[in-house]
């Protein structure tokens, strides 16, 4: 009985789990992946005594402290929530679940520190030392991803403890750490972070291209952030294919639901795109045999279907997590085509593609790239479902018995609103005044009330 | 009846908690007394020298000060989980508010850099001092509530009875005057620093102020504890003496240097009497975690992942407390600074600019076509709003 009585609270609870993390991953992304922007920039500006690209890494450290800070923030009412929301797993799981965790606090501890040196050192401290106090941020963000993805890789593929009379009793933190998803699951989000960064800042000059501010400042600010970007995606399209094949291997309900395979059976259709609907895929585009093909290599591969299980443990709303796995590797493979086509004008004609038919889609890769990554979050964590940690906690038995949830909940969104208004209000500020200062743009200058660029220093608190 | 003895892993972790707990009081703390220092500066013109100092004083580090109380977090959740859970069930009033303390507060720090408008300026101002004394008071009163005994251990919902009781909301005073104090005297010693010398004074008036009132509280505190938490009361005047007299001292020493217009040692006594306080708080809870209700070895996680714990706190000495030194000797030898790129580097950025190469119209993939037709409508239509509005 007690169960049903639980369960009640399992969807709010969920859901503004899914919130929460949705919106933080966003920044999360910056604070793995824009420091190696920055140094990019940063680097070339030093070495080639670059004032545009010093200039553009001055400004973007800026914006990723402000970026930071609210990743911190959001960051920190997650801790919070995983103990308030699921206090059936944190109380149960801890010792093992927080592990990861902990270091995780440790590269967080370094970022926030380094972050500080290196956005108030651009003035005082020696040039190169300075660039090198940058260099910990890149490090952290990598580390730091690495520990909380591991993390949630053990939710998916819990290792590395002994469960006695529902109390853990021995914790064997290696395990739990480097579990059977922690090799995919990381680089996958490392270089989505990249992707989403790179692409997202790229937008942002891009649009300015657009709206014909075509001067250096804008072209290099665009071509740092979607190289980086544009790297990453034919690495990331060639690794999401060995994903796959390994969530088939460790969680065939999830891989069921992915490709919309009800029945265990060989020679299993691909569908792309498409809804279930009793027992019938409409609206999609059928490839005979290709699921198994790409599983197994072979036509004839048997892929584990949902009927396999009985329907309280299968994965809930199939057609969701389906169209999300489309969407992102869509999504994936357009992102690549952009990155390509700019790859080809570098290579072979050597120069950069500006026209308004690249610039036009390359302003709206960046929300691709965040559409991509959160569609992979759904396949991974609704695909998880219904449990908590795989195979041993369901979500319902996790959900806290606390009827302090809708309060939570108000709190929580108005703290993102307010956040929200902070991530677009910020660098919004900060981009007029800098267009302002700029000596070069008169009618900028003239159209905004304001001293005159030279004493915008003097304004400068501190 | 007496709690069992803790293994050495537990007590190790608890040690580093309550560690944590004294830095987040010492440097969070000052941070947030920065704030209630600008609250009460007055109007804009009178309380503008001080409100720069605080600023300047508190820009470079309050973020990594922050990450103390997550670093308490992460090793309260791995190294005692029941007691975690049981704490964020039944504070989550007072951890919520806490929190929104901590979000407004650094909302009012990133918009107050960009405001231009007076205005804005004054709002964003008070809503970082106002959080600064919302953010401790809360997280005090938390406290209040576990030192009393006051957190059901099977939750089932909110508490707000175990955070509203005298001894809690003394507590969350009490932390806003140390705050207060603690700000004050490292105030004081920047301004010394950056040559203020009508600054010194002003902080050190506000410093004598802080301390006697975090004495008077103190004392108040100490005497509900009597009736609140027996144990605890028992075990501060017994066992943990020695460190309440060392913490009275210190603050008397400091509250002396002052007077006494002395800069030596200052900080370090100021420092010494709130970590002393930090230090008899975790010795009179021992050996439980809620007196008397949960005891450290009872809460403890096994030993394997309270070790695991113990690696982590090596590379927070490793690599955390050396790097955080070097963010304080940066800024105390005023070498980080708020400050916007120079008028040279835009004027030599301009100049360096080229007209771009005349764009050539690239071949696009037929594939796309169709997506950027549809892309290329929308653009024209928010360029044509953009032009209507503009």
């Amino acid at each position: 009985m007690t169960a049903h009585v639980l369960a009640a609270s399992v969807i709010p609870a969920r859901a503004q789990m899914g919130a929460t993390l949705g919106f933080h991953i966003v920044f999360a992304c910056f604070g793995i992946a824009m420091p190696a922007i920055v140094l990019i920039a940063h680097w070339r500006g030093l070495r080639r005594g670059d004032a545009v690209s010093l200039l553009l890494a001055r400004r973007w450290s800026k914006v990723m402290a402000v970026l930071f800070a609210v990743g911190a923030v959001s960051g920190t009412v997650l801790s919070y929530e995983l103990g308030l929301l699921w206090p059936g797993l944190m109380s149960v799981f801890g010792p093992a679940f927080g592990i990861p965790f902990s270091a995780e606090a440790i590269w967080f501890f370094v970022e926030a520190i380094f972050t500080a040196i290196y956005l108030y050192g651009w003035r005082r401290l020696p040039p190169w030392l300075h660039w090198w106090t940058g260099v910990p941020l890149v490090i952290s963000g990598l580390l730091g991803a690495f520990s909380v993805v591991a993390a949630n890789a053990w939710m998916n593929q819990p290792s590395g403890f002994t469960l006695d009379h529902g109390r853990i009793t021995h914790v064997d933190p290696w395990a739990v750490i480097f579990n059977k998803a922690t090799p995919y699951e990381v680089p996958h989000m490392i270089l989505a972070a990249y992707m989403v960064a790179g692409f997202t800042i790229a937008g942002v000059y891009a649009v300015g291209l657009l709206r014909g501010r075509r001067d250096r400042y804008h072209r290099l600010g665009f071509i740092y952030s979607f190289a980086t970007a544009a790297v990453c995606a034919p690495i990331q399209v060639v690794f999401g294919d060995f994903v796959a094949r390994a969530i088939e291997a460790q969680q065939p309900q999830k891989f069921a639901a992915m490709e919309l395979v009800s029945r265990t059976h060989p020679g299993v259709t691909e569908w792309i795109g498409g809804i279930y609907w009793h027992g019938h895929v409409y609206f999609g585009i059928g490839i005979p045999d290709f699921d198994s093909l790409l599983v197994g290599y072979s036509p004839h591969k048997t892929v584990i279907g949902w009927d396999a299980v009985p329907a309280s443990l299968r994965a809930p709303l199939p057609d969701l997590i389906h169209l999300s796995f489309d969407l992102m590797i869509g999504l994936g493979m357009l992102l690549l085509v952009l990155g390509a086509w700019q790859g080809w004008f570098a290579l072979f004609r050597r120069r950069l593609l500006m026209t308004r038919w690249f610039l036009l889609p390359a302003a709206l890769a960046g929300l691709a790239a965040i559409t991509a990554m959160e569609a992979g979050w759904i396949v991974t964590e609704v695909g998880r479902q219904p449990w908590v940690v795989y195979g041993y906690l369901r979500t319902a038995d996790a959900v806290t018995p606390s009827a302090g949830v809708p309060v939570m909940l108000g709190v929580v969104l108005v703290l993102y609103a307010i956040l929200t208004a902070v991530v677009i209000g910020v660098p919004a500020l900060m981009a007029r005044r800098w267009r302002r200062e700029d000596p070069g743009r008169e009618p900028d200058r003239a159209s905004i009330p304001g001293p005159p660029p030279e004493m915008a220093d003097s304004r400068e608190r501190g | 009846m007496m709690a069992a003895a803790p293994s050495w892993e537990a007590v190790t972790v608890g040690t580093a908690l309550a560690t944590s707990m004294a830095a987040y009081a010492l440097f969070a703390g000052a941070d947030f007394g920065g704030g209630i220092w600008d609250l009460a500066a007055g109007s804009s013109a009178r309380g503008r020298r001080a409100r720069d100092a605080i600023d300047a004083s508190v820009t470079p580090v309050w973020e990594g000060n922050q990450v103390w109380i997550v670093l308490g977090l992460v090793l309260l959740w791995t190294g005692f989980p029941s007691a975690f859970a049981a704490i964020t069930i039944a504070l989550l009033v007072p951890l919520a508010a806490s929190a929104l303390g901590l979000v407004l507060r650094g909302v009012g720090f990133a918009f107050g850099h960009e405001a231009i408008h007076p205005a804005g300026k004054r709002l964003t101002g008070a809503l970082f001092a106002t959080s600064s004394l919302v953010a401790p008071f809360f997280l005090g009163t938390a406290v209040g509530a576990v030192v009393t005994g006051r957190i059901p251990l099977s939750s089932h919902g909110l508490d707000n009875a175990a955070w509203t009781t005298p001894t809690a909301l003394v507590t969350g005073g009490l932390f806003v005057a140390a705050c207060a104090f603690i700000g004050a005297v490292y105030l004081v010693g920047d301004a010394r620093r950056r040559g203020h010398d009508d600054l010194v004074p002003y902080f050190g008036r506000r410093a004598i102020l802080g301390g006697l009132v975090t004495g008077v509280l103190a004392a108040v505190n100490l005497a509900l504890l009597h009736g609140s938490a027996p144990y605890v009361f028992r075990r501060l005047t017994g066992v943990a003496l020695p460190l309440m007299i060392v913490s009275v001292l210190a603050g008397g020493a400091a509250v002396a240097l002052i007077l006494l217009r002395r800069q030596w040692l200052l900080r370090i006594f100021g420092a010494l009497s709130v970590a002393a306080v930090v230090a008899a708080w975790g010795l009179a809870q021992y050996p439980y975690l809620f007196p008397t209700s949960l005891g450290v070895a009872e809460a403890a996680a096994p030993d394997t992942s309270q070790l695991a714990e113990i690696v982590v706190i090596g590379m927070a000495a490793v690599l955390v407390v050396p790097s955080f030194a070097y963010l304080y000797w940066l800024q105390q030898h005023g070498r980080l600074k708020h400050d916007s790129a120079s008028v040279q580097l835009r004027r030599a950025a301009r100049a360096e600019d080229r007209p771009p190469a005349p764009a050539a119209a690239g071949r696009f993939p037929r594939l796309l076509t169709g997506v950027i037709v549809v892309v290329a409508a929308i653009q024209m239509v928010l360029e044509r709003r953009r032009r209507h509005y503009s």
